[in-house]
């Protein structure tokens, strides 16, 4: 099928199942699933900046439906969502303006690339300890039980001793998250952590949705389920608003999109229903190949010479 | 394979198929006639072609959504 905008030769087949796939991992884990979209729409030929571009528009597609199918499950925060966005796009022009910095020093690729490595390490270890911490010490109780619907989203983690402690820090203005079970935090907190996740987003680029969904439960003490059901309600609000400032610059074919999301739209319905039959642990301990993947890919990149 | 297993799989093939067919027919009808203008729009309104692109993504999105959740509730609604 031929592409008029980005005059690419691409089968509609295989974006389908490219997106079918990121919109399984997208519904379940609530990441955008760029680190995989990228590369894939590299590999059939499209030029980088259009992969970036069309990606967005797809994650915004798959995000609505999963959205959509995450507040049916009672697993959106819309308050703090909405924070959040607000946090993530100043982070996210942030993080573009360190790439431009970057680039005119002229080491642009080596300095990105070391830093997603790091960053995509450091995540999977902290949550696969962390995951297999908490199993360990709920091994014999109800959650290693098989767990469905509301008894899954009872949530622990090995790290909530430091979420309750940010949570008592007392830093006017305090907003309280009654959706997510948390009485009172600062408003502060919560544009930090979406800040951090932006900056990493216009940083590394893609949604971000691996510093974002892990940052929501261990720092700000949210629920896995609404951790992913937030941040998939977010992404909406900040990929749109990459969405624009990409299209505005011809890097976005949005037939492209349109194609993908097709795939994207059952595979989110999929990956967010799976979601009730597990418990925030073992969506933790699932997530922890996600960002080896990344890490596996810019690796692959900087030995090779070749940019997917 | 327990029976509810092999039934949820059943009802999945279905919802599969029938949204395929769906796809492809969306596919020739609404992609095939939008490229053209679509094209034109982004070369030479690259303003209303951002706007309409993130219209098309969300409106797609929602319209899928309702597509795929009403499939789940009729191919469900038989087999019970």
């Amino acid at each position: 099928m031929f592409f008029p905008i980005s005059g690419a030769h691409i089968s509609p087949i295989y974006l389908v199942i490219v997106g079918f796939v990121i919109g399984i991992l997208g519904g379940f884990f609530g990441v955008g699933g760029s680190f995989i979209a990228g590369p894939a729409l590299r590999l059939v030929g499209l030029d980088w900046n259009f992969a970036v571009g069309t990606d967005l528009a797809h994650i915004v597609g798959k995000s609505v439906v999963a959205a959509k199918r995450h507040r049916a499950l009672g697993n959106v925060d819309l308050r703090l969502g909405l924070v959040m966005a607000v946090g993530t796009i100043a982070g996210a022009e942030a993080g573009a303006q360190l790439i431009q910095v970057l680039k005119r020093a002229g080491n642009v690729n080596l300095v990105v690339s070391i830093v997603s490595i790091v960053v995509y390490l450091s995540i999977s270890a902290f949550m696969l300890w962390e995951s297999r911490k908490t199993l360990k010490s709920q091994r014999g109780r109800s959650s290693n039980a098989k767990v469905k619907g509301l008894t899954a989203k009872k949530d622990k983690t090995a790290f909530g001793h430091v979420s309750r402690a940010i949570q008592r820090l007392k830093i006017w203005p305090m907003i309280a998250l009654p959706t997510s079970g948390v009485k009172e935090i600062s408003l502060w907190v919560i544009l930090l952590v979406a800040f951090v996740g932006g900056v990493f987003s216009g940083f590394l680029g893609g949604g971000a949705g691996y510093i974002r969904m892990p940052s929501m439960v261990y720092v700000l003490g949210i629920p896995t389920h609404l951790a992913v059901g937030t941040d998939l309600f977010e992404i909406i609000i900040s990929a749109s608003y990459g969405t624009l400032s990409h299209a505005v610059k011809g890097n976005v074919d949005i037939l492209i999109a349109l194609v993908m999301h097709t795939g994207a739209a059952i595979g989110a319905q999929i990956g967010a229903i799976s979601t009730q039959y597990f418990a925030g642990p073992k969506i933790r301990l699932a997530f922890v190949p996600l960002p080896l993947i990344g890490a596996a890919i810019v690796i692959y990149t900087l030995v090779s010479g070749h940019k997917l | 394979m327990t029976k509810e297993t092999a039934r949820t799989l059943r009802d999945f093939s279905i919802e599969l198929a029938i949204y395929g067919l769906l796809v492809v027919a969306y596919f020739f009808l609404v992609l095939h006639l939008l490229g053209d203008w679509l094209y034109q729009l982004e070369s030479q309104h690259r303003y209303v072609y951002a706007g309409v692109a993130i219209l098309l993504i969300i409106g797609q999105a929602v319209l899928l959504e309702s597509v795929t959740t009403f499939l789940i509730r009729m191919i469900r609604g038989r087999s019970e």
